[in-house]
């Protein structure tokens, strides 16, 4: 059964309070933004039609949103989910080989997930760190300047962190 | 040292905090508006300062602003556009993360100036530590008087609401922006009626960019026609340019729209030259959608001048030998980048991002990139290359939104420039799946005749 918590129906209405009234389907991403981290990392048909109800909106208005921007899952994913650019900038400072080495050190390729259910690895269009490239995204936060060894580092924290 | 007048405290530690934010000089500007200036005469100093979009397009902000509806018991709107997603491009995430109370001063005194009492900012949601740090400004801010209700006893009120995209390039378009914030796809509306008469919830709405909103500050703080007095012609004032690629200092850099842009690569004060020390192939100057160079078109333009970091000299040529300010995301390729490479991990980007409303662009983006895959991996044909000039030309243009033309341009400059690096790949089917082509030519002074078409 999906349900927030009162915490987080308290959350829900501090955004809906954010628009004129009449005007709550303005909260549907961060709604449905809420609805991903707290229900497991992914959007799965009965997480939307709960979000459209949420906000009293038809859950078709809820899954043309959803499919439509690319931070929303479709499908469920790993524990630890990889987001590696490789746009422009990213492929000139060694994106490429970032991700082969991603792909080979955890045996899985694009859209996959280990068996273990820990890693996806995704590769995504361009997050706004050219400078500090090459990088991925791991949940909230970036990871900047990726080297072999600091994918080496960075996947043995997220397996200290799941045990 | 260039003159600085966003990034001048951003050394100072704790600046991202009220205290010392307002230690330092912080909320003067707003102060002077709230006390002793009408909307109308903070609309009048930014058509002074010559302000022109930092987000891409360039327009003219006062002229903007001016264009703003005002019909009567109808709210309007100022939206910050945050969604910073053209490649090459990061310096909005740098303000917003160093000094987010620049950010909502500029906020407060343009929504004062066009009279939004709700003002959004939507940030792209991957940026998703940043409206923390915003959330956080704006509670101080808050609690020091300068956003709520009566704002400092002037009878204004405003809230600042920061809301997260979620993955879409497109969603800085700003009509694509505001069917976002309205909870839809990010499908650009077509125009008329432009956003100045129906934007946001049918209201007549400004969007502008992050550095656009944080240049009203200092504008206001030293005047408008000082701030006019930076910078050379139409192009007044500072820019911020995220530099990135294969130089020895990537980062965000202030200029004073003053310099060469030989000064700006090669300067240790900026990028510090090219990395490894290998030598310039080629330069994306302003963000992925405007024209790349060859180096010896980057440094001079083709009438033999030195090229400038303006708005005019970067543009000068037009598309046969000019590029374009654009958003300031200034990509650098050496010598042993491949500008086919590069152009198709372009091409596949446009593609993921279109919206998919108009043929033109749903369908010849994937056309491109698949054509530009086949060349790269030594499956090209002659033919293609032409191809690849047909379909840019049929997206360009024939668009409800610039993503067209944004997709059309890298390829088109591409094919303009390096036509021969192409060919190369055609003609060399084993070797360009082995090696670059290399720097071949492309560093060569131009012969001047032959260049000043």
């Amino acid at each position: 059964m999906v349900q927030f918590s009162e915490e987080k129906l308290n959350k829900v209405k501090e955004i809906i309070a954010r628009y004129p009234e009449g005007k709550q389907k303005s909260a549907l991403i961060p709604l449905l933004h809420l609805a991903q981290e707290e229900f497991g990392g992914w959007l799965s048909p009965e997480t939307m039609d709960y979000v459209a109800s949420l906000l009293q909106i038809t859950p078709i208005e809820v899954y043309e949103v959803a499919t439509f921007y690319s931070m929303f899952n479709m499908k469920p994913v790993g524990k630890y989910l990889f987001e590696v650019c490789q746009t422009g900038p990213c492929m000139l400072n060694g994106s490429d080989q970032i991700i082969d080495y991603i792909k080979s050190k955890l045996g899985i390729g694009v859209g996959e997930t280990t068996p273990d259910g820990l890693f996806t690895l995704k590769t995504v269009e361009c997050l706004g760190a050219c400078g500090y490239a090459p990088m991925m995204q791991l949940g909230k936060h970036y990871r900047e300047h990726l080297t072999p060894e600091k994918v080496d580092a960075i996947i043995a924290e997220c397996r200290a962190k799941a045990n | 040292m260039g003159r600085k007048l966003l990034l001048d405290k951003a050394h100072i530690e704790n600046i991202r905090y009220y205290s010392t934010y307002r230690a330092n000089g912080g909320y003067a500007a707003a102060e002077k508006v709230l006390k002793s200036m009408s909307p109308e005469q903070v609309v009048e100093e930014v058509k002074k300062s010559g302000l022109r979009g930092r987000g891409g397009a360039g327009f003219p902000t006062g002229m903007k602003w001016s264009f703003l509806a005002k019909p009567e018991g109808v709210p309007r709107y100022l939206v910050c556009n945050a969604d910073e997603s053209e490649p090459g491009t990061f310096k909005d995430r740098y303000l917003m993360e160093f000094l987010p109370h620049l950010l909502i001063e500029g906020l407060l005194i343009s929504s004062f100036a066009l009279g939004s009492n709700h003002t959004y900012i939507y940030i792209r949601g991957e940026y998703a530590w940043i409206p923390d740090i915003l959330e956080q400004a704006i509670a101080e801010a808050k609690q020091n008087g300068w956003l709520g209700k009566n704002i400092q006893g002037t009878g204004f009120d405003l809230e600042i609401y920061v809301q997260r995209g979620a993955g879409a390039y497109i969603c800085g378009e700003e009509t694509a922006l505001i069917e976002s914030l309205e909870g839809k796809r990010g499908n650009p509306r077509i125009k008329p009626p432009f956003p100045a008469v129906k934007g946001l919830w049918q209201s007549p709405t400004v969007v502008n960019n992050v550095e656009t909103l944080a240049a009203v500050v200092p504008i206001i703080n030293i005047g408008g026609e000082e701030y006019a007095k930076y910078g050379i012609g139409k192009s007044t004032g500072t820019k911020l340019i995220s530099a990135c690629g294969n130089i020895n200092k990537p980062g965000v850099y202030e200029i004073e729209m003053n310099i060469s842009v030989e000064e700006f690569l090669y300067s240790d004060e900026y990028c510090g030259g090219i990395a490894n020390g290998k030598r310039l192939k080629a330069c994306i100057p302003g963000g992925s959608s405007v024209p790349i160079l060859p180096a010896n078109l980057l440094l001079k333009t083709a009438k033999g001048e030195s090229r400038m970091m303006t708005y005019e000299s970067l543009n000068d040529g037009g598309f046969a030998s000019g590029s374009m300010m654009g958003s300031g995301g200034f990509i650098v390729l050496d010598e042993d980048q491949c500008v086919v490479r590069h152009t198709l991990s372009l091409a596949r980007f446009y593609h993921h991002e279109s919206c998919g409303q108009c043929s033109p662009c749903r369908e010849g983006t994937g056309w491109m990139k698949r054509v530009l895959h086949n060349i790269e991996n030594g499956k090209g044909k002659m033919s293609d290359i032409d191809l690849l000039w047909d379909i840019q030309r049929k997206i360009e243009g024939n668009t409800i939104c610039p993503l067209g033309d944004a997709a059309a341009w890298p390829v088109a400059a591409a094919i303009r420039h390096f036509r021969d690096e192409f060919e190369w790949h055609v003609l060399n089917p084993e070797e360009c799946v082995k090696r670059n082509y290399g720097l071949a030519h492309y560093a060569d002074p131009l012969p001047l005749a032959t260049a000043a078409v």
